[in-house]
């Protein structure tokens, strides 16, 4: 549309030089990008989105008063998760450069290998009981190294729950740094992952890991 | 008893969407509104009166049904408390918002009283309306609302806001002819 904002500048090119005018879209689209900032300045702001730039694709990446909240791969569609943000948490979900800011900075500098452990807050108030928990093993698994999904069922308090282990770390809702990709199957496989298993591969390569009991061989994932 | 299958085939009340993609879907019609409304220098803070006033109510709204309708509300009470603060005649609005089932206290801020900056004899005329009577001539001749939804808008009758068109066009035709 080429619809054109009601001002005096609208006709003419004057002389040599034609006025700029901007649309009536364009005026709305930065006056849009305002609004966030202020519902921030005034405690309107729930749920804080932004993307981060990764060898995979922009990464969604939202925040809530308590720290990270999700980060989401680029296969799902941001509407999908943002309405999920909004059903679960609250429905002011706003876009946020400057809110994001700080995370955003510190998954590009890891991609870049500039970064071993995330500084930012994470807020896993959303996850219940014992996924929980081994979430919290599995973000004290260092840079690098690997863990089996039986060492944090067992450090999580729960050796039987291997299972368990693995549908909490399948719906981890903050991928890379909850660093879901350091957990594997005991004898060697890689076992699942939730961005897709060449995106762990991808993350353990970037970080120079090698896996127990494989002879610290190749990562390629095994055919079936 | 009803199974599952003929439970979710009900109609349901949609969604409350995400905040940003409702303002994505309806900045520019309010925009457009205001600049029609209150004229290109105040049309910015009323943008931000709106979608704040709309922001602070939106986690009460019963479902995601007719927000633009919604939205419009809001921004029609904006530019007509912009439009009585410029001419210093405050008047008490009625909370078309409560009307509309968000029940959110929300200020009604002064937008920065401006000058109309259009020379266009016709724009002055509009500009020189009552605020009513120019924001309902808004809704109906630039945005193509119907009287309906143009009276929810406004937290009037039918045929209250048919007589502000009425009298906005009117006013507009006087002033055309005697300008000659």
């Amino acid at each position: 549309m080429d619809e054109t904002s009601v001002t005096k500048t609208q006709d003419m090119p004057t002389g040599r030089k034609f006025v700029h005018v901007e649309s009536i879209e364009a005026r709305a689209r930065r006056a849009g990008k305002l609004v966030a900032e202020r519902a921030a300045r005034e405690g309107l702001l729930d749920v804080a989105y932004g993307f981060a730039e990764s060898p995979f694709g922009p990464l969604l990446v939202a925040t809530t008063r308590r720290g990270l909240v999700r980060v989401a791969y680029p296969d799902l569609r941001p509407d999908e998760v943002l309405e999920r943000l909004a059903r679960e948490i609250s429905p002011r979900v706003l876009e946020s450069p400057q809110a994001t800011e700080e995370i955003r900075r510190e998954l590009e500098e890891y991609f870049d290998r500039k970064r071993r452990t995330f500084a930012v807050p994470v807020d896993l108030s959303r996850v219940q009981g014992f996924g929980a928990k081994i979430l919290r093993q599995t973000a004290r698994i260092p840079f690098g190294s690997v863990a089996t999904y039986r060492d944090v069922a067992t450090r999580a308090g729960s050796p039987g729950a291997v299972r368990a282990a693995g549908n909490a770390l399948g719906a981890n809702p903050v991928p890379i740094v909850v660093p879901c990709h350091r957990v594997v199957r005991t004898g060697g496989g890689l076992g699942g992952y939730t961005g897709g298993l060449e995106r762990k591969v991808a993350l353990l390569e970037l970080e120079g890991a090698t896996l127990p009991h494989h002879g610290g061989g190749s990562l390629t994932p095994r055919r079936r | 008893m009803r199974t599952a299958t003929e439970a979710r085939a009900e109609p349901r009340a949609s969604e409350i969407p995400p905040f940003q993609i409702f303002l994505d879907e309806h900045r520019t019609v309010v925009y457009r509104f205001l600049i029609a409304a209150v004229g290109s220098n105040e049309a910015d803070d009323c943008f931000q009166e709106t979608f704040l006033a709309a922001l602070r109510a939106y986690p009460k709204l019963a479902n995601g049904d007719n927000l633009r309708a919604w939205v419009l509300a809001i921004a029609t009470r904006k530019a007509i408390d912009a439009a009585r603060a410029r001419s210093r005649r405050p008047e008490p609005v009625a909370d078309i918002v409560e009307m509309l089932d968000a029940t959110a206290t929300m200020r009604a801020e002064e937008c920065d009283p401006a000058g109309p900056e259009i020379e266009d004899p016709l724009w002055a005329d509009i500009q020189a309306l009552p605020p009513r009577q120019r924001v309902a001539l808004v809704h109906r001749v630039l945005l193509d609302r119907p009287y309906t939804e143009l009276a929810a808008a406004m937290g009037t009758s039918m045929d209250a806001a048919r007589a502000n068109v009425y009298q906005a066009l009117k006013k507009l035709r006087e002033a055309w002819k005697s300008r000659g």
